[in-house]
């Protein structure tokens, strides 16, 4: 009877794993696809969406690997927040405009490649340096949930980080908001070098009369 | 699922942002790239902290994704004010000298 359990708990656990395997590799190839697309084409839009379609696969793995939290955030943040600014941004500029993209010196190129080739020896090395490396500091509490424990560590060991990096993302808004909100009334695109040295120094003038 | 197929998948998602940074020219592509990046390690991050059952990866991932929200919000903001200059999003527009 025993034997049986067992016997069933174990075909459990392989199914398990057969799921994680078969949703490991059509996640990693979608994901590379997209992201193959995003670096191929010439076309904003499609780099756009399937930028956009990417980062929610790459959600797939955290959710496979248990890090609910991190996969909820991936969703939330990339697709909602930063896809939408990029889609905002993107109505600025003349993005249906090819611009030309032609590499005019060849042994640089050569060059780029070598390092690249290099680095990709580095980091499939680097795993089977990794296999000596210590278990953690902040270990995993399964029976807390990922949620609880990311917000425990989050919380009290990184605080001041947490608060950094709150303070960081008010200075980058204010400062997006700056520089992309300077001067909308006038357009410096439609104007020549000169007209907008004349236009600036006029500004400047006005706002010492002021004072 | 081991360690190593979490890391090389890492990898090859890095190595395509990586293309995408040498060979774009477009600005806005290069931003797109570095997103490709930033995610391949968050990626790499995470399944180190599942196999070694340590939550710092899990917590590194997390500021690597308000640093991305941060930069893009401040590059974007430096894109326009760029492109109401010199009309183009041209990587080789920026070039002002001859060397």
């Amino acid at each position: 009877m025993q034997m049986r359990d067992l016997k069933k708990h174990q075909q459990v656990i392989r199914g398990n794993d057969m799921f994680e395997i078969v949703a490991f590799y059509l996640f990693a190839f979608l994901t590379i696809g997209m992201f193959s697309v995003t670096v191929m084409t010439n076309n904003a839009l499609y780099a756009l969406s399937a930028l956009a379609a990417g980062m929610i696969f790459i959600s797939s793995f955290f959710f496979l690997l248990d890090a609910d939290f991190l996969g909820v955030v991936q969703i939330v943040v990339y697709t909602g927040a930063v896809m939408a600014l990029y889609a905002f941004g993107m109505m600025f500029f003349d993005s249906i405009a090819e611009i030309k993209e032609k590499v005019n010196n060849p042994r640089l190129t050569f060059l780029l490649t070598g390092m690249i080739a290099l680095i990709i020896v580095v980091m499939f090395a680097a795993p089977i340096i990794g296999e000596s490396a210590q278990t953690g500091i902040y270990p995993v509490h399964p029976e807390y949930g990922n949620v609880q424990d990311i917000g425990l560590v989050l919380f009290t060991k990184y605080l001041i980080p947490f608060e950094i990096a709150a303070v960081m993302l008010l200075v980058a808004m204010i400062g997006g908001i700056i520089l992309a909100g300077k001067k909308m009334d006038v357009s410096y695109s439609e104007m020549s070098e000169e007209e907008i040295e004349v236009y600036e120094k006029n500004l400047l003038e006005t706002s010492k009369d002021k004072k | 699922m081991s360690l190593n197929e979490y890391l090389i998948l890492s990898t090859i998602i890095f190595s395509i942002g990586l293309v995408g940074v040498l060979r774009r020219k477009n600005l806005l592509m290069l931003f797109f790239a570095t997103e490709i990046m930033l995610n391949a390690v968050n990626i790499g991050l995470v399944a180190i902290s599942k196999f070694h059952g340590d939550l710092t990866g899990q917590m590194f991932a997390f500021f690597i994704v308000a640093v991305a929200a941060s930069e893009v919000a401040v590059g974007l903001g430096l894109l326009i004010l760029l492109y109401k200059r010199k009309n183009t999003i041209n990587l080789d527009s920026i070039q002002s000298m001859k060397g």
